[in-house]
């Protein structure tokens, strides 16, 4: 009651926070989260490529995602970068900025905005289980949380790492003689499966796909061992029989992998659990790893975080829509161009 | 059931042959009894079970998350049984997860009513690989590339035994098939093949060209058409009388005439094939018989089924299979002469003075239901198995046709980063009177390692469009396709489908305008 006399008019977080066709755009700090197109202020929650994007003329980011972007395109030397670790926070305009783990990938973050009292969160991609790459989720209480949607349908439940390695080493028992070529995103999942298979004790030399080198110094740049790993074309006279070896999924239809022995194409990621999907990615031995929060994780987190409005984007909006509106959260879905749900899922 | 889900999954992702008897002899020597031996009935198709009907999945499914979000995801998944699977999350403390055994041994005991709490305590206690297994087991569809023959394969592989032994004792034994294990596995006895009515592993014989017959003799070779329907042995043995495809696949239920039909002792290999009088039917009308469970009268009047003969492996009780060809067919031939019997006659030998002149007898023989000549030498006992030497088959030549490549999509294994699975057509005229092309088959060999490098070449470089694995291309090359035999078909978008098509030629010269029209294939249907 107090309040309604103080503030007689409580402040729509739409109008200061609303998706335009350049992305979700921040009205009293004047600047994009994760906009589809080049702009003058851009906050970037991490360095996937349908959320980093070059030429802004100012990018606010953790230093490792500026490191990736740095990494990934050619005129970063042109964008004013500006670092900002986890639990700092900064004003842009009238709005207090702060970046909290969102377990995703290297550098991945929340973007927490305050203005007047209210607080809104855009979570960008993420995952609550464990991954030896990044830091951990952090569920930051606020009045608005916006969600990504890629896996919120109940299908989707990701199995543990460690049973899904498992899958991965076992079938190295039974056709100990061919190449286990594992489709990978270059940036995240890469990283992951190799510190997952050092955890579950495989220990021989992993065998990278040219693309994935760049990333995967990086992160050893990071302070992250991966163990010993190798290029593909570095290797003159090895068969492969036997081996792991990593490639963009891209690269598992190229001619690129005649070179290897019988080989059994394998793909980690969190569409493997869908048997079409599967299949439609040519995949043999299909691994569900993803770093994404699968249903569980996504209806856990809305609990977690508390926010009496939840913004669903990119993915089945739909499903978690229903459900969030099912235990009384105000729920709607925020459309935003330019993501892209099938790459680096 | 957690080791068999997995094996089944391995197995519904991985397409090559020998790759899928590894999967199957791994999972057969690690799973201890009864539970493998319920794999391999599951494998072989002796497993029946219609416990969970689609209405059960579906109620469960909307009970457990609403049928608004169960909508969603079944439409997502598409597969009724494997979105139960997925949305349905493993309960902690529902104990342990059953084992292949229990789930059999259960379901067959219960009634209607006591399925479906079990089912949810068995579906609690798995994760999502064994619930998408134990539903596929229940609503009766595996569908995971594996015919009964590979897991008898498998089966003889584990004991490093002739597959011809293992599908000999195997009508006599059934689920879980202790016996078999024990004497694969642990120095067991093998299991007796005297039962009544067990197969025989039949003799098959190797293909052969014009070029190749010059090297033999002709004088010790007889020759026999080949008939076009399917291979088939008659086993009547100790009253017990089955028909079975040269697989050793029980195929009786599908031709009860065949069966009422025979009053005699003897295990005889023929062809089954349709016959309306005298005249044996295309193939197409044996096929409306084939896979049925039940056959309507009116089948039985329309299509009636017949067995003609080319050998016996015992008549009367004796085991003719030691005595050379000429024996066994004199036997055959003399057995027959004493009692006509209407649904069985005797494949007529074709006598000729030498290759040349049994040329111009196939050349001459236009008639349908002929696939070619068989060449069996005369001293040739009956082995099983397909021994190198005494039998041949020397096939027509195929019919040809020049088709329009229209898409490509990748293959498998080896063949993965290659577009090798080529869907060609031929033209006709559409509906606004221009010309169209329609998709007339689908063919993944015939091509030399050379060719394939080559077509996959020009895939990439004439691709107009792409629907996920599969690449559309430019409408202009024209490869000659070779095939057996031409059908109409509902099926098929064109209204023709080809029986057994492979690409013969890549014709290069030849303009995409100048390909065969569907009305070509069309005045080729027997």
């Amino acid at each position: 009651m107090a309040t309604d006399t103080l503030n007689p008019t409580p402040l729509n977080p739409r109008a200061w926070l609303h998706p335009t066709p350049r992305g979700l755009y921040c009205v009293p700090g004047d600047f994009y989260i994760d906009p589809a197109v080049a702009v003058p202020r851009a906050v970037i929650t991490h360095g996937h490529g349908d959320h980093a994007r070059p030429g802004h003329r100012h990018a606010l980011a953790t230093p490792e995602t500026l490191a990736i972007m740095r990494a990934r395109f050619q005129d970063m030397a042109d964008t004013q970068q500006q670092a900002l670790g986890y639990g700092e926070s900064v004003r842009i305009g009238d709005v207090e900025v702060s970046l909290v783990p969102a377990g995703h990938i290297l550098g991945s973050a929340q973007v927490v905005l305050e203005y007047r009292g209210q607080r809104i969160v855009v979570s960008g991609d993420f995952k609550r289980r464990p991954d030896p790459t990044c830091p951990p989720f952090e569920p930051v209480p606020c009045d608005v949380f916006i969600t990504e949607a890629t896996f919120a349908l109940p299908v989707f439940h990701h199995p543990s790492d460690s049973s899904e390695i498992g899958k991965l080493l076992r079938s190295l028992q039974t056709f100990p003689e061919r190449t286990h070529l594992v489709g990978v995103y270059a940036l995240g999942k890469c990283q992951r499966v190799i510190k997952l298979l050092r955890a579950a004790g495989y220990d021989k030399r992993i065998w990278l796909h040219g693309g994935l080198a760049s990333l995967c110094t990086l992160y050893q740049r990071h302070g992250i061992d991966f163990g010993d790993i190798a290029l593909v074309s570095d290797a003159v006279l090895e068969t492969f029989k036997g081996a792991i070896v990593l490639c963009p999924p891209s690269a598992m239809a190229d001619r690129w992998s005649r070179r290897f022995f019988d080989p059994i194409p394998a793909m980690a990621s969190g569409w493997m659990s869908v048997r079409a999907r599967a299949r439609q990615r040519g995949a043999e031995l299909p691994l569900i790893i993803s770093d994404h929060a699968d249903w569980s994780e996504l209806t856990q987190t809305l609990k977690d975080v508390g926010a009496p409005k939840v913004w669903v984007t990119h993915g089945r909006e739909e499903a978690l829509v229903h459900y969030a509106r099912s235990i009384g959260i105000e729920a709607e879905a925020l459309h935003l161009t330019g993501r892209d749900e099938e790459d680096e899922s | 059931m957690q080791a068999f889900a997995e094996l089944l999954d391995s197995l519904s992702f991985q397409p090559a042959r020998n790759a899928k008897l590894r999967l199957i002899e791994t999972y057969l020597r690690e799973t201890p009894d009864p539970d493998r031996g319920w794999a391999l009935a599951a494998l072989t198709g002796n497993l029946n079970f219609a416990a969970a009907k689609p209405a059960l999945l579906r109620s469960f499914g909307e009970d457990k998350i609403g049928p608004e979000l169960f909508h969603l995801s079944y439409d997502y998944v598409g597969d009724l049984a494997e979105t139960l699977a997925l949305i349905w999350e493993t309960d902690p403390n529902a104990g342990p997860p059953p084992g292949l055994g229990e789930v059999v041994e259960t379901l067959q005991r219960a009634t209607k009513m006591q399925t479906p709490p079990i089912l949810k305590r068995w579906l609690d206690a798995l994760d999502a690989t064994g619930r998408w297994a134990l539903l596929k087991l229940l609503t009766g569809a595996l569908r995971v590339g594996v015919s009964a023959r590979l897991a008898k394969q498998a089966v003889a592989n584990i004991g490093n035994q002739p597959v011809a032994d293992v599908e000999e004792v195997w009508h006599g034994l059934s689920p879980p098939y202790r016996p078999l294990f024990d004497w694969l596995l642990s120095d067991g006895p093998k299991p007796s093949s005297n039962m009544g009515g067990a197969f025989l592993s039949p003799m098959l014989a190797n293909p052969i060209e014009r070029t190749e017959l010059d090297a033999l003799d002709p004088a010790h070779f007889r020759a026999e058409w080949k008939w076009d329907g399917i291979r088939v042995q008659v086993a009547s043995t100790g009253g017990v009388k089955r028909l079975y495809s040269r697989a050793g696949e029980d195929v009786s239920s599908a031709f009860p005439d065949i069966i009422e039909a025979i009053d005699f002792d003897g295990v005889l290999d023929g062809e089954l094939l349709v016959r309306r009088e005298e005249a044996v039917a295309p193939f197409n009308d044996l096929q409306q018989r084939l896979n049925r469970k039940t056959v309507t009268p009116k089948m039985l009047k329309e299509h009636p089924a017949h067995v003609r003969l080319y050998d016996a492996l015992w008549l009367d009780g004796a085991d003719l299979r030691a005595l050379s060809f000429d024996e066994r067919r004199a036997r055959l031939e003399a057995w027959m002469a004493a009692k006509p019997r209407p649904r069985f006659d005797v494949s007529p030998l074709v006598t000729f003075a030498d290759w040349a002149h049994l040329a111009q007898l196939r050349e001459g023989m236009r008639q349908d239901g002929i696939e070619g000549l068989m060449l069996k030498r005369g001293d040739s006992p009956y082995l099983a198995g397909r021994p190198k030497g005494p039998w041949f088959k020397w096939k027509r030549d195929p019919m040809l046709a020049d088709c329009v490549m229209m898409y490509a999509q990748r293959g498998h294994g080896k063949r993965s980063s290659f577009y090798s699975d080529y869907t060609f057509g031929c033209w006709r005229e559409g509906t606004g009177g221009q010309r169209e092309l329609a998709p007339v088959g689908k063919a993944y060999f015939g091509f030399t390692d050379e060719e394939l490098r080559w077509l996959d070449k020009w895939v990439r470089d004439h691709t107009t469009n792409r629907f996920g694995p599969v690449r559309e291309v430019e409408p202009s090359l024209v490869i000659e396709v070779a095939f057996d035999g031409v059908a109409r078909s509902t099926r098929h978008k064109s209204g023709v489908s080809l029986r057994f098509p492979r690409i013969n030629r890549i014709r290069t010269d030849k303009p995409a305008a100048e390909a065969d029209t569907v009305d070509n294939l069309l005045r080729l249907v027997p």
